[in-house]
């Protein structure tokens, strides 16, 4: 019987899987940032907790939250490995290193703005995620559904929180900079008359989702939303 | 012989054999001709050397006009120096500034291993090659040229990464040490060619392992290899292989 043989853990395989779950984790940054940017309605969060209700209620997002967590350990996991092999093609390093020659730094630092990632998701998560899907949310609004704005907005009383997190935000748009246009190149999309447009997207779409992410836990903080 | 004005620092990388531990010493260089090309300082320089009853530096360098792929120096962190489009060879000294200090190093990778000062391994090339960058063809007669119609703009694309002359700036420059851009040029001159297409996915597969079994690193597309190749070849090269590889694994029944 054929097989896929090596497929996956050949050196393209490995980055055929960093392509393909970093397009899904860019698919589902969208729907994130759409439904957190609710909150900018301004109407006590009615608006953002009835879409928080539809996403933890859900019976098709509640499955695709199980495929966004294998896809983000899958990239984070796969992304670690790649990091460090990586290191270890080149044991002996250059006294001298000119980078900025032939590159972008943030290009060369993947690995670095992802861990700093990695970092923020644990802080994220568990100021969150956890909240909404174990340790249940307190409050109801006055719509009857469960209160997640007000977590949000106790949350970021905290100044040191609203500093991580807007700092995270600031790796998310580098890190995006280089891996919305990169997941493509991977899926071996690159083409005379469709590359210089998924790069423009690349950078829209990146600096859009880091700036509304990062507006949300200033605002907050900051008092403008109620 | 030399009859210039520049003075320079040279910072070496001096390695006894790939067992001992290198390190960078430092050379005074002076009446450097501003025309001489870089190869050529290192002539001197080895001269100079000589003289004194010291060991010559070891550099690898052949042709000398940019179309064999020998030399391969790491010039102030950058592949073939600091200009673009070309190799150390066709590097000129009037590049530099008079008092400058220029630290030479030799490609890094853990597939170029040093064989002795700025002389590396990369043997680790000829293998990929052997493991599939070829056709295979009946002897006899040759063909008649235009027997096989090919698109010019596709003979064209064949062309430019045949161009590629395996000097090892790409690997030597990315910072995983990835062997991508060369293997995915070879592997693009044949896969866009009439005579290319019997192996072409053997092919790629039988390449992609070769040059993972190397020791190369990943590929994480920061672009610095296209950006320093001496040929200009592309990373849409790498796109191809990616597609060539995604196609005889998931889409071919054939398995190699």
């Amino acid at each position: 019987m054929a097989s896929f043989g090596n497929a996956f853990s050949s050196s393209i395989g490995k980055k055929l899987i960093m392509g393909i779950t970093g397009l899904f984790l860019i698919l589902f940054l969208i729907v994130h940032c759409f439904i957190n940017a609710l909150i900018f309605v301004n109407d006590g969060g009615l608006t953002f907790n009835i879409g928080a209700h539809f996403m933890a209620t859900n019976w098709l997002i509640r499955a695709s939250e199980v495929i966004l967590m294998v896809g983000l350990l899958l990239h984070i996991i796969q992304g670690l490995r790649l990091t460090f092999q990586n290191q270890a093609a080149r044991p002996e390093k250059y006294a001298v290193y000119d980078g900025k020659a032939n590159s972008k730094w943030y290009s060369r630092s993947m690995g670095l703005l992802g861990t700093l990632l990695l970092i923020f998701l644990i802080v994220h998560l568990s100021n969150f995620w956890v909240v909404s899907r174990f340790t249940g949310i307190p409050t109801e609004d006055a719509n009857g559904h469960e209160d997640l704005f007000a977590v949000m907005k106790e949350t970021f009383q905290n100044v040191w929180l609203v500093v991580l997190y807007v700092l995270a935000m600031g790796s998310l748009l580098y890190h995006l900079l280089h891996g919305f246009a990169s997941a493509f190149q991977t899926l071996g999309w690159n083409h005379k008359k469709y590359t210089p447009l998924i790069k423009a997207i690349g950078v829209w779409y990146s600096i859009i989702i880091a700036v509304v992410f990062a507006a949300m836990p200033i605002a907050m903080y900051a008092g403008f939303i109620n | 012989m030399s009859t210039g004005n520049m003075n320079l620092t040279l910072k070496v990388w001096r390695q006894k054999n790939n067992k001992a531990k290198g390190n960078l010493v430092d050379y005074k260089m002076s009446e450097i001709s501003p025309d001489m090309s870089f190869l050529e300082m290192f002539d001197v320089l080895n001269e100079q050397l000589i003289n004194k009853g010291e060991e010559p530096i070891v550099f690898d360098h052949d042709c000398r006009e940019g179309i064999c792929g020998a030399c391969s120096m790491y010039i102030n962190g950058r592949p073939h120096g600091p200009k673009e489009g070309i190799t150390t060879c066709q590097l000129h000294m009037r590049s530099f500034q008079d008092g400058d200090t220029i630290v030479v190093e030799p490609w890094r990778a853990k597939a170029f291993p040093v064989i002795k000062d700025l002389a590396v391994d990369r043997t680790a090339f000829d293998r990929i090659i052997a493991a599939g960058g070829f056709i295979s063809v009946n002897t006899g007669n040759a063909q008649d040229a235009n027997a096989l119609p090919i698109p010019k703009f596709q003979a064209d694309s064949a062309f430019e990464a045949a161009a590629c002359i395996g000097c090892g700036a790409c690997v030597a420059t990315c910072k995983n040490a990835s062997a991508m851009l060369f293997t995915s040029a070879k592997i693009s001159q044949l896969a866009q060619l009439p005579q290319g297409q019997p192996e072409r996915y053997r092919r790629v597969q039988s390449m992609v392992a070769q040059m993972d079994a190397e020791g190369f690193g990943n590929c994480t597309n920061t672009g610095a290899c296209e950006a320093e190749c001496p040929k200009g070849i592309s990373l849409e090269n790498i796109a191809r292989m990616n597609r060539d590889f995604y196609s005889a694994k998931f889409v071919s029944e054939e398995e190699v």
